[in-house]
């Protein structure tokens, strides 16, 4: 995993979009290679209308981006144990803002990672 | 033949119809009490439990030493029950829904089966009518496995009729207990409220293509728009039970309604011979052989 690359759960698809608070249920993932400054889009659509396992699934999604470090808002625990289980860091409680802003502030040092989920099981299905 | 007596939402009285029935019910029967998640028949037939047994379900336990990483187990299941992440493979038991498909499939045999405990399935009688229900595990998320496992026992013990108390709403667990029904028994309230849900379970039920009825319960407490819709919608009203002091005082020493109630009593055996002249129109050559 490269922590150099990061993934933001994403209302749309650039910078300008707002942060998705949710993680397994989130529209898609902005990643962003800081090195390079380059974005990529990645859909989450197929998560959002899973009956169950919406946040490993999106978990899986976000390794097969190679991305190190998730931001998001709210992170379930079985989606925070698949995502650790990758080595992939989380940051949590990331919402009202863009996904520039996001990344601004995790390059900037403003954003710390979270060893334990801040959502309960099954609860980001809205 | 099956009778479920179901119900759009909790709290029509559904559970008391079904006591008051198995009450009045003439020739062999079973009294089952598939509302697993809150299960209170029981509490109206006061049945003698003669076994109580754990249920199970079949889940994958991983033997990581032999696992190579392959991450074919994890593809197949659509539950998400198994995930492949980095070098570890996440087995996640409480999602999953016991097909078999994993274990079957893992070639290195680092899969094998465990258990998980759904809750338990309870069996006794209540008078002359043989008693079984479910009642699921707390923090269980999953009706049906136990609900089926709860079936399975109805169909090893075929004789006589059997009436299912189901789980309220138009869920899945709800659906599941009236799948093998016979005969859809629908209790609802004269109240708007009671319409609504009624009208829910009429759409979601009525496409099984089964016989489906109505017992308006507390009748008179309401207004009469759920009789209206009953007609317009082409939903035969089985019964109007009324909501009277005698029943009232009845439910609260926890008694069944058409015991303690004589007149009540009367308008559960035309209930009865309502539902099993539905039955026998569905089933005319099971009608001719009776
Ligand atoms: S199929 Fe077997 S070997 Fe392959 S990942 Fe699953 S448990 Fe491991
Ligand atoms: S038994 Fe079926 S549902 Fe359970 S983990 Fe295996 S494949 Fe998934």
């Amino acid at each position: 995993m490269n922590a150099g690359i990061i993934a933001v759960t994403s209302e749309g698809p650039g910078m300008e979009s707002m942060v998705d608070s949710r993680f397994g249920r989130a529209a898609g993932f902005v990643v962003v290679d800081l090195a390079t400054e380059q974005t990529s889009y990645v859909d989450n659509g197929g998560s959002q209308s899973m009956a169950q396992g919406a946040g490993i699934q999106a978990a899986e999604n976000v390794a097969r981006a190679g991305a190190g470090v998730v931001l998001s808002g709210f992170v379930g625990p079985k989606a925070f144990q698949a995502l650790s289980a990758a080595g992939i860091q989380v940051v949590q409680n990331v919402e009202n803002m863009t996904v520039g802003q996001a990344v601004d502030k995790y390059k900037r040092g403003e954003l710390s990672t979270s060893d334990a989920p801040n959502a309960p099981a099954g609860g980001n299905k809205g | 033949m099956i009778y479920a007596i179901a119900s759009g939402k909790g709290g029509t009285g559904k559970t008391t119809v079904t006591a008051s029935l198995a009450a009045v019910w003439d020739g062999p029967l079973t009294a089952v009490d598939l509302d697993v998640e809150e299960p209170n028949l029981h509490l109206f037939l006061a049945p003698e439990i003669t076994a109580e047994e754990p249920a199970f379900l079949e889940v994958p336990v991983l033997d990581a030493a032999r696992c190579i990483l392959c991450g074919e187990c994890a593809a197949f299941c659509q539950y998400k029950a198994l995930s492949l992440m980095g070098k570890t493979l996440l087995v996640f038991p409480e999602m999953c829904h016991g097909c078999g498909g994993c274990i079957a499939l893992c070639q290195e045999g680092a899969l094998s089966p465990g258990g998980r405990e759904l809750g338990h399935i309870l069996e006794g009688s209540a008078g002359a009518a043989r008693f079984l229900m479910g009642r699921l595990r707390v923090g269980e998320a999953m009706s049906p496995p136990l609900m089926r496992q709860v079936k399975a026992r109805l169909r090893r013990d075929a004789a006589g009729d059997v009436l299912i108390d189901s789980p309220p709403g138009v869920s899945c667990p709800a659906v599941n207990a009236v799948m093998d029904a016979d005969v859809i028994v629908l209790v609802t309230e004269p109240t708007p409220f009671g319409l609504h849900d009624f009208r829910l379970a009429v759409e979601a039920f009525r496409p099984l293509g089964k016989p489906l009825g109505a017992v308006i319960n507390r009748a008179g407490i309401g207004d009469g728009r759920v009789q209206d819709f009953c007609r317009e919608a082409g939903v035969p009203v089985w019964a109007e039970l009324p909501f009277s002091r005698a029943v009232a005082e009845a439910y609260s020493r926890g008694e069944v309604a058409a015991r303690a109630v004589p007149e009540m009593r009367g308008m559960f055996l035309a209930l009865m011979a309502r539902m099993r002249g539905a039955a026998a129109a569905s089933n005319p050559e099971e009608a001719d052989h009776a």
